[in-house]
């Protein structure tokens, strides 16, 4: 169990990086709590495996410290950090039985054989592999060979944190589950700390209590699926989370108001006033789910073309234009959406404004 | 149905099927037809049927080239192949060093069989060669002409200065193919540098090592132009590889016993390669009860 600390990290594959582009991870700071399960989310290229790295002491960041519960463990190489890692395609010993591999790391710390015995034992019956014990582990499926690079990670009884990169990747969607459901029994067994990368926003909201989500070598909010919800942070937030996405529209802002080509949007007279006093392209952000269309013009709503409409069964989209933009709409089944024009109610509470993608609060 | 008789597609095959023929089929069976005839002039033959085998089987100067030549690939084996797998592990994996050293070892395969011979000739020599004046300078004693062990040393040498790159550019092929991942993963199991070799690189160059095994293997029995050009079997019979003693016998006019040799020797290399083949498939893979 471990609070893992990050602090002012920041690393880049150059020898000599200059501008802020040249580093895969920016330069920030981040607390992941004592046996809580994150889910990190991003898109593909933002640093997630580099993250993993740092924290578990593959990679020497360029700047920063590390520090497991206020230990600086930054110069430690990962075999005497407590940390496990599982990768994407799983890491087996190929001429290894499958208690040998689950055997090996503390092999490697010249635990005596009784114990590992012990150890292995437990861990194999956890993760359901004892039938397999004596079986080569080359020989087992990609299921159960992720199950033993898991494994090997638990069997350390020191071990504070597992990081998961994407393990779920290669395995058959029908056994995902099972493996989903085997890694919430164990967080809730050991109370380990979790950071699960993932690409799957569905696996990252059924498997962690907080969600991570970092965009271009930072992470941009950490949050409850609720938070990153209705309160997204950076307009990615917005737009990765929830389906379909929010809609993100460039702006211009007057007081009351934002302006999306000539049409006036009412927004929140704080965050119009706001909106003056920050740098950056402005943009303005609001979920389908909170949007309303009507046939008539009612105070406020602005005029849009209606383009199509997909009948989802329990909802509707409708994809509209605004302009030259597109905006959807998430709208109850039972409404009848007008053909060709119609009028949309922005809630002034619900719109965001962002400022060169983060949040204007 | 008619599916397998009449399907045009066996048109197809047919091409391959020629080639195969022209190129081994062909061949070896005019070798099979020698071994069992004997022959005096054109149309002058008789059958003689397993004469030729019995004969060979029981022929003094082929056993000891036989052993000679199991010797030979034997310490050819023993050498190369670890020698090549410590230069692979010791080769840069990034950076400029990678291409350098990649051409350094390219090189002894690029120069012909018979000039490899002559190159070890002239090198050799104790009056002007730079490795034979070095090693008589010494104060030993040293002419793979007229010395047996020195003649074998010299052929040894030659054959693994010769081959050795080739196992090495396998087995960096070989290792350059692993995941990162696992050795991050041995990283953090805190493996050591022989268990990350023992566990990840060795199993990983399996593959590699059995094409490695069995082309040296095959090749390094059937060797023939460097020695001949180096020592021309002797001295005494002391070199004669199987192949020179083969090409002796021929060049004798003895067309039939050497059709018989040639045929126990084509057996002995497909069933040494094929125990070699099963060996390297097999090693730790079975479950453990
Ligand atoms: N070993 C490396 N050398 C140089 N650059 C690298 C290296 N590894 C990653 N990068 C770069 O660093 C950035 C972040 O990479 P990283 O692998 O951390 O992304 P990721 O979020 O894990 O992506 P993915 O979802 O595709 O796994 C990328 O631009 C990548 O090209
Ligand atoms: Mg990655």
């Amino acid at each position: 169990m471990a609070r893992i600390e990050l602090k002012q990290i920041a690393h880049s594959y150059l020898p000599k990086p200059e501008a802020e582009s040249d580093y895969a991870l920016r330069r920030h700071d981040h607390v992941w709590r004592d046996g809580g399960a994150y889910a990190l989310l991003g898109p593909s290229g933002c640093g997630k495996t580099t993250l993993l790295n740092v924290i578990s002491g593959l990679i020497q960041p360029t700047e920063g410290r590390v520090l497991y519960d206020g230990e600086d463990v930054t110069d430690l190489p990962p075999q005497r950090r407590n940390i496990a890692q599982v990768f994407q395609f799983p890491v087996i010993y190929d001429t290894m039985t499958v208690y040998e591999n689950l055997a090996f790391p503390l092999k490697n710390r010249g635990i005596d054989a009784a114990r590992i015995e012990a150890r292995v034992g437990e861990v194999a019956e956890m993760l359901e592999l004892t039938p397999y014990l004596r079986r080569r582990a080359m020989a087992l499926g990609a299921d159960a060979k992720q199950k033993i690079s898991l494994g090997r990670g638990l069997v350390r009884s020191d071990v504070a944190a597992i990081l998961f990169d994407e393990p779920l990747t290669v395995i058959d969607p029908h056994l995902k589950w099972q493996l989903r459901r085997k890694l919430k029994q164990i967080h809730e067994r050991y109370h380990l700390t979790l950071i699960y990368v993932t690409h799957d926003q569905n696996e990252a909201l059924t498997l962690a209590d907080q969600v991570a989500v970092m965009v271009e070598g930072e992470i941009v909010q950490v949050g409850t699926p609720q938070d990153l919800f209705e309160d997204p942070q950076h307009t990615f937030v917005g737009y990765f989370i929830g389906s379909p996405g929010m809609n993100i529209l460039p702006c211009a802002v007057e007081p009351g108001a934002a302006v999306v080509d000539g049409q006036r949007i009412p927004l929140d007279g704080r965050l119009s006033d706001k909106a003056g006093t920050v740098q950056g392209a402005l943009e303005l952000g609001v979920r389908p789910e909170y949007l309303s269309l009507a046939e008539s013009g009612a105070n406020g709503a602005v005029p849009v073309a209606v383009k199509r409409v997909e009948d989802l069964g329990n909802y509707k989209i409708a994809t509209l234009s605004l302009g030259a933009h597109t905006i959807k709409a998430k709208l109850p089944e039972d409404q009848d959406v007008p053909g060709e024009q119609a009028f949309l109610t922005f809630p002034p509470e619900r719109t965001k404004l962002y400022a060169d993608g983060r949040l204007v609060a | 149905m008619g599916k397998w008789e009449d399907n045009k597609a066996w048109f197809l095959v047919l091409p391959v099927f020629v080639l195969v023929a022209i190129s081994a089929i062909i061949p070896l069976m005019t070798v099979v037809n020698y071994s069992v005839q004997d022959i005096f002039g054109p149309g002058e033959r008789y059958f003689v049927g397993i004469e030729w085998f019995e004969e060979m089987l029981a022929n003094k100067r082929l056993h000891d080239a036989l052993w000679r030549q199991f010797l030979f690939s034997g310490l050819v084996l023993l050498i190369e192949i670890p020698l090549g797998v410590l230069i692979a592990l010791a080769m840069p994996k990034r950076g400029w060093g990678v291409s350098v050293s990649l051409v350094l070892l390219a090189l002894p395969l690029l120069i012909p069989w018979n000039v490899i011979g002559t190159i070890w000739i002239i090198f050799t020599r104790p009056d002007i060669g730079l490795l034979g004046v070095a090693i008589n300078g010494l104060g030993v004693e040293f002419d793979h002409t007229a010395a047996p062990l020195d003649a074998w040393i010299t052929v040894m040498l030659m054959e693994v200065w010769h081959w050795t790159p080739l196992v090495a550019l396998l087995a960096y092929a070989g290792l350059r193919a692993i995941p990162e991942a696992y050795f991050q993963a041995a990283r953090i199991d805190g493996a050591s540098p022989w268990a990350v070799f023992r566990y990840i690189q060795l199993p990983k160059m399996r593959g590699v090592l059995t094409i490695a095994v069995l082309l040296r293997f095959m090749d390094s029995f059937l060797i023939y132009a460097e020695p001949f050009v180096l020592t021309g079997g002797g001295p005494g019979n002391s070199t004669t590889f199987l192949s020179i003693y083969l090409v002796k016998l021929s060049t004798a006019m003895d067309v039939g016993p050497a059709a018989a040799f040639s045929i126990i020797y084509f057996l002995i290399i497909l069933l040494f390669s094929w125990l070699f083949y099963q060996a390297l498939q097999n090693v730790g893979t079975g479950d453990r009860q």
